[in-house]
């Protein structure tokens, strides 16, 4: 094998020959992203794009809330004739689908593209034109599905969109195109992301970095990228084989022709089941991240919670079956998820004990960020118990479907992801904006969150006893489900107005909050040792790392590498292992082509509900759109 | 910390939890252990939460100054630390393997199966639930809708099949439920201890009307039910007095045979529920109406207020013959 | 913070082959999840080969010929794959056009023979659930191999005009890394449709 070793151009200017303020500025003219609109949609700045994936993430969450907002007004009262059925449907379907396809999945990612860059020390993320690409694909496919509920026809056959109620004969029309090719399009962003999360954590960490140094929010969503890149392919074949049914008379969820009803809940639950934890690992990597910086001391059982996280991701792929208790399989195999759907409380459980370990040594800082991950044990570990009771088979058979579960999972999601994601907003909000989030207006926020969620969620474990069924429009007064329906209702109010603090705490501080500086929490990780907001190049010079909290341990001075190219997009890409220095890699300037692709894709997506020929030409377009993306233009990428 | 109590304190209501369709009001063996088996895992678990808060709240006490290096750590406390997290792990394994334990336990007893029992098939259509009383012999079998009556004390084996989309049948105080599947049968059996009507409701989202898909199962002595089998099994009475004549008419001459039966009449339709003794029933629309003269009425005047999106069509009808119609079918007892 | 210069890494070279490259590492990602797609249909066609009595349902299974004689061609690809990986690491640029323009001409020779079996398939996608699958799993392995062609097309083109250099040959192996994905994945399939009705 030969070696390419380029002389380096003795013109070219390096990081070694200039420092201050002079090297911040020429590095960010040669990383930054030009002004006006044809910048703004060419660019291909991780920060910039991750801002405004958190920020479109939070819309969908708003969006989706206010969905369940309507469907709590209804529920409030029985036989209410607030909201017929039809539109009841819609809003459930939408509630859970922009939750879970375009709002937890996305917003987590979206802080990974925000922050694993930094967090690792490097430049940008790997593929940054492909990171680009997965945004505009979101975005358009979450338009998508809410155009075509704005113009009432929103997907109705809920998130979960079970055969033969989804198929051709019981959903006819385009509703159920719509959300088949919606889930598609977007799984093919999340799955690009998490490639290119995997690529970074793997090359691109800062030199010195070595596996055991790596910071327990990017083994998170390390993590979670595999368990993406191994649940999500299954919903795409299902979703796929939907609409072939759909469109062109496949028969493949048929059973008069051979196919089978059920064999769809095995291809969702693949997916669904890993989907929890894709929403949760990283969530746990937000919780790590929070206690270690407000416990001041570094984390307690690195190595268990990392093992714990591997553990997660495997045994997350064996329990799918528990969602399909009550369909008549063999009592056997239920009885062995049953065993392994018990098995990941054990995982779940070492987490738990070495966070409290970790404050129980420290000294814990009562900040915000912290109270929210407070809140998160409270609910998180009540949800995660009450999981144990779905995953015992007798027991299910009672529980399924009703508003047990919707308690149970909401506990799960809400506690334990969206918890930990407010937490890590106003942990990271300063890094993002420059300024902290108001605290005053932060505590009200957690407590009406608090208060607010119990009241309206925990009711729902006795309504679900009693004997509601989910995804009722209306019930009977005769049931006797009335009361706590109200009280819910009420609580889920409350916990939605904690957003409406929430966001005029985001939107007010923006401009009024403390100034942050680089590092206003005296936090460990790399993504504090540079300003805040983080200039183009994220890091003047790429620091090597010597201990896993390097800010905490280099107090003085920060050890850099040196001899990166100041006039190109170099950065520096390392062994696997070891995080060993290895290549100078020149990074992707912007391009308007990922976004041209991402139209093209889109439009061949919607197109194809329409004729099946929109398959063959869009794929020409896309293609002819993806040639002009990777042709190399200019001298600068030519070198590249 | 104050509302961890408030949220403890509101577990009381659950020992209230009575009701027709509660989960731990029950009235058959199968609800009744899994009701049981509830409360062993619900006590377990609600110890395992509050120490485990318990533990959370003794750790927020500061331990450390404010000035040590973050990065220091004690190598003899770290050592106590490992150990009582191990110790943790290991009782959390040990208390995982004593809920699966019971399930196991439960789930066997659950799902045993009696021979020779009463066997009824129930078949989700959107949005009902047609009874089929199978029988050896072929004269005896019979078919009615949303209403399953039982003898007391004695099993009854339901096979569950749907015609056309997903549902789950669902009686929480007499068993678990079970989905009916297109293309698949299921079957589980259950049993009344006492006397009753109890009810149940479609466990499994199957379209606009998956809120209004509800069935009673009527518990009555032995000798009782076998006294409604037997007037189920026989044909439709013949009406008795002159309204009833005329309704009968107005039904014959109108689009009600299309998908009705009335057994031992012309009227054979197979689409909805068959209303040979649909005066006899508690309940109309798949429980969703009491079965009076006037919500009878209302029900085929305007299906469609009642129930949106129900595949019974608005009929256009007179106000007399309708009284008529409506007279005619309170006659099928 | 004051920087300590501890590093120097300008003498590092600007591109790397194989593992070395991240490019390398995006394209066994992508491998990875399309292997686990292939293996979700393959285990939705066993799941209902299975659950049916009959299966193939009511048709025949589909002539060896098209697909035997499209297994060897693409186990054969593999030798002129390995030179143009091979000559690229060495950077022959010579080498590397010849052997791309083989493999572009397999990989039509390929897509040829693909869709003369879609013509003489028993089955219609619309017939039945067998031949719905039959079909799905065909045209998803198609679409890979499509991708594949066009893409060392794009790298045919790029190697004889001015970017021929450089970083290029390190594309040149993750494109043999990914047709060899492609070639690889077909063998279970072709065991699996073929031969497994057969047994």
């Amino acid at each position: 094998m030969s070696e390419a070793y380029a002389a380096p151009d003795p013109k070219e200017l390096r990081d070694h020959q200039i420092g201050g303020p002079e090297l911040t500025a020429r590095l960010a003219k040669t990383w930054g992203t030009e002004k006006g609109l044809l910048g703004a949609l060419s660019t291909v700045d991780h920060k910039i794009i991750g801002r405004r994936y958190i920020i479109t993430a939070f819309l969908f969450l708003f969006l989706a809330g206010l969905a369940a907002v309507a469907m709590r007004l209804q529920l409030a009262r029985p036989e209410s004739r607030l909201i017929g059925p039809d539109l009841y449907n819609q809003l459930f379907t939408m509630h859970g689908t922009t939750m879970m396809f375009l709002f937890a999945v996305p917003v987590m990612e979206a802080f990974a593209v925000y922050l694993v860059p930094l967090m690792v020390g490097t430049r940008n993320i790997a593929f940054p034109r492909l990171n680009a690409f997965s945004y505009y694909v979101y975005v358009f496919g979450g338009l998508m599905i809410w155009v075509a509920f704005m113009l009432n026809i929103g997907a109705d056959v809920g998130w979960f969109a079970y055969v033969p109620l989804s198929g051709p004969e019981f959903s006819p029309g385009k509703r159920a195109d719509i959300w088949a090719q919606m889930i598609t399009f977007t799984e093919v962003s999340a799955l690009a992301v998490a490639v290119e999360i995997v690529v970074t954590v793997l090359k691109q960490r800062a030199p010195g970095m070595t596996l055991d140094r790596i910071p327990l929010f990017v083994w998170s969503v390390f993590i979670t990228s595999f368990l993406i890149i191994f649940a999500m392919p299954a919903v795409m074949i299902a979703s796929t084989f939907l609409i072939l049914d759909r469109l062109i008379g496949t028969h493949i969820f048929n059973p008069a022709e051979g196919g089978d009803a059920l064999l769809w809940q095995h291809l969702f639950w693949f997916f669904g089941h890993p989907e929890v934890y894709i929403i949760f690992l990283p969530a746990t990597g937000m919780v790590s991240a929070i206690i270690t910086t407000f416990s001041r001391r570094r984390t307690f059982g690195y190595l268990a919670l990392v093992l714990s996280l591997i553990a997660t991701g495997f045994l997350s792929f064996g329990l799918w079956v528990h969602h399909m208790f009550t369909t008549g399989l063999p009592q056997l195999g239920a009885s062995f998820f049953t065993a392994s759907s018990m098995l990941i409380a054990i995982p779940n459980g070492i987490q738990i004990f070495c966070w409290i370990a970790t404050l129980w040594d420290g000294r814990p800082i009562f900040r915000t960020p912290l109270l929210f991950v407070l809140g998160f044990f409270f609910i998180f570990v009540a949800g995660g118990l009450s999981g144990l009771i779905l995953a015992s088979v007798p027991l299910d058979t009672q529980v399924h479907d009703t508003y047990f579960v919707v308690a149970h999972f909401h506990y799960v999601l809400i506690g334990g992801a969206v918890f930990p994601l407010l937490g890590a907003v106003y942990y990271w909000y300063p890094k993002i904006v420059g300024r902290l989030l108001d605290e005053r207006i932060g505590k009200w926020h957690f407590w009406l969150a608090f208060v607010g969620f119990n009241v309206g969620f925990f009711p729902m474990h006795i309504t679900g006893l009693m004997g509601m069924p989910r995804r009722i429009y209306t019930y009977l007064p005769e049931m006797g489900w009335g009361n706590l329906n109200l009280l819910s209702s009420v609580g889920t109010l409350v916990f939605f107005f904690s957003f409406v603090v929430f966001l005029w705490n985001v939107v007010s501080s923006a401009k009024s909050g403390a100034v942050a500086g680089d590092n206003p929490w005296d936090a460990g990780t790399l993504e504090w040792a540079t300003s805040s907001p983080p200039p183009p190049q994220n890091f003047d010079r790429i620091p090597v790392v010597t201990n896993r909290e390097p800010l905490w341990a280099e107090r003085e001075k920060l050890p850099v590498a040196t001899g990166l190219s100041v006039e190109n997009r170099e950065l520096i890409v390392s062994t696997v292992t070891e995080a060993r220095a290895d290549i100078r890699e020149t990074s992707p300037e912007p391009s308007i082509w990922p976004l041209l692709a991402a139209i093209a894709t889109g439009v061949t997506f919607i197109a194809s509900i329409f004729t099946p020929w929109a398959v063959v030409w869009g794929s020409a377009i896309v293609g002819v759109a993806l040639i002009a993306w990777f042709w190399p233009k200019g001298a600068k990428e030519d070198e590249a | 910390m104050r509302l961890r109590i408030v949220s403890i304190a509101s577990l009381v209501p659950l020992a209230g939890c009575k009701g027709w369709q509660s989960a731990l009001d029950t009235h058959g063996p199968g609800a009744t252990s899994l009701e049981k088996l509830f409360w062993i895992f619900l006590f377990i678990l609600t110890v395992v939460w509050i120490l485990t808060m318990l533990g959370l709240l003794v750790a927020l006490r500061a331990r450390r100054d404010a000035a040590t290096d973050p990065l220091a750590v004690d190598a003899t406390r770290e050592r106590t630390m490992t150990r009582t997290v191990a110790t943790l792990v290991g009782l959390t394994a040990v208390t995982v393997l004593a809920l699966t334990g019971f399930s196991y336990a439960y789930q066997k007893r659950l799902f045993d199966r009696t021979e020779n029992v009463l066997t009824i098939k129930v078949t989700g259509h959107q949005w009902w639930w047609q009874v089929d009383y199978e029988d050896e012999q072929p004269n005896r079998t019979f078919t009615t809708a949303n209403e399953i009556h039982i003898p007391v004390g004695e099993p009854v084996r339901l096979k569950l099949e749907a015609s056309d989309v997903i549902h789950s049948f669902w009686v929480p105080s007499l068993m678990g439920k079970m989905d009916n599947i297109p293309g698949r049968q299921n079957v589980i059996e259950l049993q009344a201890d006492r006397e009753g009507v109890y009810r149940g409701q479609c466990a499994e989202f199957c379209g606009w009307q998956h809120a209004h898909m509800a069935m009673l199962i009527v518990a009555k002595p032995k000798a009782e039910f076998e006294n409604w089998k037997n007037q189920q099994i026989a044909s439709a009475s013949p009406p008795s007095d002159d309204a009833q004549k005329r309704g009968e008419q107005v039904f014959f001459t109108s689009p009600c045979v299309m998908c009705h039966s009335v057994r031992g009449t012309s009227a054979g339709g197979r689409v909805g529920p068959d209303l040979t003794h649909v005066g006899s029933r508690l309940t109309l629309a798949a429980g969703t109406l009491q079965n009076t003269r006037g919500n009878l009425a209302a029900w085929i005047v305007d299906p469609q207020r009642i129930k949106p999106g129900t595949n019974m069509p608005l009929m256009q009808i007179n106000p007399q013959d309708l009284d008529l119609l409506v007279s005619y079918l309170e006659g099928l007892k | 913070m004051r920087h300590d210069p501890v590093l120097d890494v300008s003498k590092l070279p600007t591109y790397g082959f194989g593992h070395r490259s991240p490019m390398w590492w995006g394209t066994l990602g992508f491998c990875t999840l399309e292997g686990m797609g292939f293996a979700i249909a393959i285990g939705a066609y066993l799941y209902l080969s299975f659950l049916n009595p009959q299966w193939p349902l009511s048709v025949p299974p589909p002539d060896l010929i098209w697909a035997s004689l499209l297994t060897i061609l693409l186990i054969i690809s593999i030798i002129p794959n390995y030179l143009t990986q091979k000559f690229g690491e060495e950077e022959n640029l010579a080498k590397v056009r010849v052997y791309l323009v083989v493999m572009s001409v397999l990989g039509f020779v390929a897509i040829g023979i693909r869709f003369l079996e879609f013509g003489r398939l028993h089955v219609k996608w619309d017939q039945n659930a067998y031949g719905s699958l039959l079909w799905a799993l065909l045209g998803l392995h198609t679409t890979h191999i499509i991708t594949d062609v066009v893409d060392t097309l794009v790298l045919t083109a790029l190697m004889f005009t001015r970017h021929g250099h450089g970083k290029r040959f390190s594309d040149v192996g993750d494109n043999a890394f990914y047709w060899n994905f492609v070639v690889l994945s077909w063998l279970p399939m072709y065991a699996l449709l073929y031969w497994g009705p057969r047994l």
